[in-house]
């Protein structure tokens, strides 16, 4: 890569959306590979009552707020990747749009015991033309699938990537991001070559 | 210019970077119980829109010197070198969207401008993310 020698690059913050159902191990995927260990919150602004969950979810009148995963990678000197996890339950679901707004592509995280848990997702960056990968978090007692089997069983296009990975080890989870970045790369080089981007 | 926060912020932010931020727990259920969008006046829609969360703001060069109070001092404050609304969000200890309303304020006011925001990212952009992923 050729380093700007003059000018001092402008600083660019880029995000990334990791996303599955509940529990199925984001906050670790997060937490392996970024260099900080916040929670940040959003309130939500419906009167709907809510219940507690030990997870982050807060009883108030007017105003529920949830903690969402969110961590961030210091790429280079001007580059910075944020990494995001979509709230988990179906009720926070009107926190997506903001979240997925203008992110670079989105991993759903998969796990193989409770695969419908993703569908929602799935969804979602299909119906939004959003680059993703599945990322099958191997959990220890999970019984193994073969990556073929797992997207056949969730009918996502075979040009979606399926790759295995470990949502503890941070080696496992940049191999992901790597995946991930592959395919935005792939996906914009294809749009290219159709001639509609450049 | 010296300033601690006032104890009336809600609730006191932390006087460290985000960067340097401690871990904290989950909030206790003594501070869960406040309404997000008292700092707001209220108002819970942006005067700016098109800021998310990962947008990042850098404090205008007189805005140091501005007669700002409380939050909006802070996050000038913060600002001095460009945070993300997310980092200040962290920083505030406040909801995304309570930042996202006082940020926009800020910008509406010429305090805070907005680094470029890329519409689409450039190939170039992607490539160096993936390489710099790659040598993580």
């Amino acid at each position: 890569m050729s380093a700007h020698s003059s000018a001092v690059l402008a600083p660019v913050a880029v995000k990334i959306v990791i996303s599955g159902g509940f529990g199925v191990g984001k906050t670790t995927f997060v937490g392996a590979i970024s260099e900080i260990e916040p929670l940040v919150t959003e309130a939500e602004l419906t009167e709907r009552s809510v219940g507690v969950d030990d997870t982050s979810v807060v009883r108030g009148k007017t105003t529920t707020t949830v903690a969402l995963d969110f961590g961030r990678i210091t790429l280079d000197e001007a580059l910075l990747l944020y990494l995001f996890g979509t709230p988990g339950q179906d009720r926070f679901a009107f926190l997506w749009d903001d979240l997925v707004d203008g992110a670079l592509g989105a991993i759903v995280l998969l796990d193989t015991r409770r695969l419908e848990d993703c569908f929602p997702a799935v969804d979602y960056f299909e119906d939004h033309d959003i680059p993703f990968l599945i990322g099958v978090n191997n959990f220890d007692q999970a019984r193994r699938f073969e990556l073929d089997e797992v997207r056949d069983a969730l009918g996502v296009d075979p040009r979606v990537p399926v790759v295995e990975c470990d949502a503890r080890r941070r080696d496992s989870v940049k191999g992901v991001l790597m995946a991930l970045t592959e395919e935005v790369l792939t996906q914009r080089l294809a749009k290219a070559h159709a001639g509609s981007a450049w | 210019m010296s300033w601690a926060p006032d104890p009336r912020m809600i609730p006191p932010a932390p006087t460290v970077s985000p960067a340097a931020a401690p871990e904290r727990p989950l909030d206790t259920a003594d501070e869960q119980f406040l309404r997000p969008f008292m700092v707001t006046g209220g108002r819970t829609r942006p005067r700016h829109d098109g800021l998310r969360v990962e947008t990042l703001l850098h404090a205008t060069p007189d805005a140091l010197g501005a007669p700002l109070r409380f939050e909006a001092r802070r996050i000038v404050e913060l600002c001095r070198t460009p945070q993300t609304v997310a980092d200040l969000a962290v920083a505030l200890r406040q909801p995304l969207g309570v930042v996202r309303v006082l940020a926009a304020d800020l910008v509406a006011e010429g305090h805070l401008r907005i680094e470029d925001q890329l519409g689409e990212l450039p190939l170039a952009l992607i490539e160096r993310i993936r390489d710099r992923v790659s040598a993580l």
